[in-house]
């Protein structure tokens, strides 16, 4: 009885309990200041967010774990961590400007997005099916509102009524999954599951294929993606930018994470839906997209094909795998925060406009702004030597190492299939007749662009420590 | 033992019934309120089996809060059930393929089902015999140390909800004349009478 009184140990726990601390109090500021403190709290917390990644960088080395084995924190936590948190804080400084034009900003949203992201720090870290779970709904019911948070709109408020009814869905399929996973192997405890999982029967194989398809919804794989195009289009713009950015990498995360910790016994039963997922989610990707004239629908599906591309390392299920699903998630953030940022600066005199239509002769009215969109979209069709290229090439070698070589050639050919509508929205910038210019960029998404293209041009230059760092990362899972 | 058995039976009885009249009422009202007799009879069913707390749980949750929600959901809005059931032939084929699909899917895998061999040694905590400390109490041992991390969380997610219900529904509407029960307090005779002296056949000007 004693044993069960011990407190466990909090000190691993700390950045989520700072933001989940720091968003309370930012919540009481916001009921008791009213609309006068938006500014304040939006500040505030993006200020908390990177507290939380400092503390994150800042806990003690090593393999931190607590609360009964269902809390872990390793290097592959912090790596994914510090992903999140600052594609959730981009999000943040990316709404700013956007509240100013399109009526009163509530300042309940940057409380939501930062309650998110404590949800996406808890997913990250689960090491159990419960925490799993809880940590899943918590990153999930902020995005329901946030989406639906125009409330004005009938396509926000569409947007958020079907993301809200495919995810309680995906939930629900996931639990069913896990109570079969538990009913077989007695535990929630993914390392106590990957020691029985060897002896257990179909039933397992049942639990795990529940399971995989709630993740697959959850980071918008084919084929449980409908949602994906008709949210990103319905919801508010900086609610996009901020769904295609940190969730993806908290769901890639919990993915990467069951699939290695909890089944590493039976890797050749889920690396076969691995495959299928990867290769439906590249070709709907590169094939759908080509139709789609507005520019947030586009978006949408050329994350599902991202999201194909990084699901090739983990189908390959090594060491290499990991730490190019890794890496290809980092490039992916920025990839994505980058080319948002000029979506939500495409504004004219009447308001936003999202038809690529509107790009053309961006190169004569906004130099700067079509060059860097169009090294960002150069990178992700994976043109060398962006950031891109490196992406898709570390999947791929990790999948060719696999033995995966249909894989790899499919992905090949997919992303050269992709290539076209990326070249094509270039081809609007620099050579259709020049549209009237969108109003001056604000200057967070100056800096949000500026970064992010940046990174992506000179990261051929030195790729060193993000490539050591995620195998790092990648290794502390094996 | 018989009176035991005659309970149980009298309870999981009731329990299937109210069950099927859940889906077969006309009436959706009727409808809620039979799923109140199950939780009801559910509940009697875990008291035989000496899981009080779980019993008091599903009465205080399920019957004094859902179902009360259901109940007001159904009477507030004007679903037309009427209408919501005449596809149902026209699903039927479908549906019970999916049906047949999901029974025989549920009869594989009982059918494997085996207790693993390391299930005895995953178990967190010892129980404890019955007559040593009461279930919630049991319970109340780990909910609030082992598993604090997951109680935590649950009770954040449902701030998220509440937050999350507030922005979604609550309107400011600054037009909008409401009582301000402080000010018609305050009102005193010389604000709100005045006596006016009116010469007869004139009027007030």
């Amino acid at each position: 009885m004693n044993a069960a009184l011990t407190i466990p140990a909090v000190v691993p726990l700390l950045p989520e309990l700072v933001l989940g601390l720091g968003a309370m109090a930012l919540l009481m500021v916001g009921v008791y200041a009213g609309e006068r403190a938006v500014r304040f709290i939006d500040g505030a917390s993006i200020a908390l967010l990177l507290l939380a990644g400092l503390i994150v960088l800042a806990l003690p080395a090593g393999k931190l774990v607590t609360f009964g084995d269902s809390f872990v924190v390793d290097g592959f936590a912090r790596f994914l961590k510090i992903l999140a948190i600052l594609g959730s804080a981009a999000a943040i400084a990316m709404s700013i400007d956007y509240a100013k034009h399109e009526g009163p900003q509530r300042f309940e949203h940057s409380v939501l997005v930062v309650l998110s992201t404590l949800g996406m720090l808890m997913l990250i870290s689960a090491a159990d099916l419960i925490a799993l779970y809880l940590g899943l709904e918590l990153m999930s019911l902020p995005l329901y509102v946030v989406a639906a948070s125009q409330r004005s709109s009938l396509r926000s408020t569409e947007a958020g009524l079907k993301y809200f009814v495919l995810g309680a869905l995906s939930s629900g399929m996931l639990l069913y999954g896990a109570s079969l996973v538990y009913g077989f192997t007695g535990t929630v405890n993914f390392a106590g599951i990957a020691q029985s999982a060897a002896a257990a029967g179909p039933g397992l194989i049942f639990g795990l294929v529940f399971l995989f398809a709630g993740f697959c919804f959850k980071v918008s794989a084919v084929p449980f993606h409908m949602w994906t195009p008709d949210v990103y289009e319905g919801a508010p713009t900086p609610v996009t930018a901020f769904f295609a950015a940190a969730p993806k990498v908290a769901g890639m995360a919990m993915f990467v994470r069951v699939a290695v910790a909890a089944f590493p016994g039976i890797t050749a039963q889920w690396r076969e839906i691995l495959v299928f997922v990867s290769i439906a989610s590249m070709l709907l990707g590169a094939f759908a997209a080509i139709g789609q004239r507005n520019f947030k629908r586009l978006m949408a599906y050329s994350s599902i094909g991202h999201m194909g591309f990084a699901l090739i390392g983990l189908a390959a299920g090594t060491s290499d795998g990991v730490q190019g699903v890794l890496v290809y998630m980092a490039i992916y953030l920025t990839m994505t925060l980058g080319v948002f940022a000029v979506i939500l600066s495409m504004r004219r005199s009447e308001g936003m406009v999202e038809s690529i239509d509107q790009l053309a002769g961006l190169a004569r009215t906004h130099p700067t702004m079509a060059f860097f969109l169009a090294m960002l979209l150069f990178s992700m069709a994976g043109v060398p030597p962006l950031a891109g290229f490196f992406a898709k090439f570390y999947v791929f070698l990790a999948a060719i190492h696999a033995g995966l070589y249909a894989l790899a050639v499919i992905g090949v050919l997919a992303s050269v299939v992709g290539a076209y509508y990326y070249l094509a929205i270039v081809k609007i910038m620099y050579f259709d007749e020049p549209a009237e210019g969108f109003a001056a960029m604000p200057y967070e998404l100056k800096v949000v662009l500026a970064v992010c293209g940046l990174f992506n041009i000179l990261f051929f230059l030195y790729p060193g420590p993000l490539v050591g760092v995620a195998s790092a990362a990648a290794h502390s899972l094996f | 033992m018989i009176l035991h058995a005659i309970f149980f039976y009298l309870f999981a009885g009731v329990c299937v019934a109210s069950a099927v009249m859940v889906i077969a009422a006309r009436n959706p009202v009727h409808s809620v309120l039979f799923l109140i007799l199950a939780f009801v009879n559910a509940a009697g069913l875990f008291v035989l089996m000496g899981a009080e707390f779980l019993a008091m749980i599903l009465i205080v949750v399920y019957v004094g809060a859902v179902a009360v929600l259901f109940l007001f959901v159904v009477m507030m809005l004007d679903v037309d059930f009427v209408e919501l059931r005449q596809g149902f032939l026209n699903y039927l084929p479908i549906g019970a393929v999916v049906g047949a699909a999901l029974l025989a899917e549920l009869l594989i895998v009982v059918g494997a089902w085996a207790i693993g061999p390391g299930v005895a040694k995953a178990i967190t905590a010892p129980i404890p015999a019955a007559g040593e400390v009461s279930n919630t109490q049991a319970l109340g041992l780990v909910l609030y140390t082992r598993y604090v991390y997951f109680f935590e969380a649950a009770g954040v997610i449902l701030l998220v909800a509440m937050i999350g219900a507030i922005v979604l529904t609550l309107h400011h509407k600054p037009d909008v004349k409401r009582q301000n029960i402080a000010a018609q307090l305050a009102r005193r005779r010389s604000t709100a009478i005045e006596v006016v002296k009116v010469k007869s056949g004139q009027g007030l000007p």
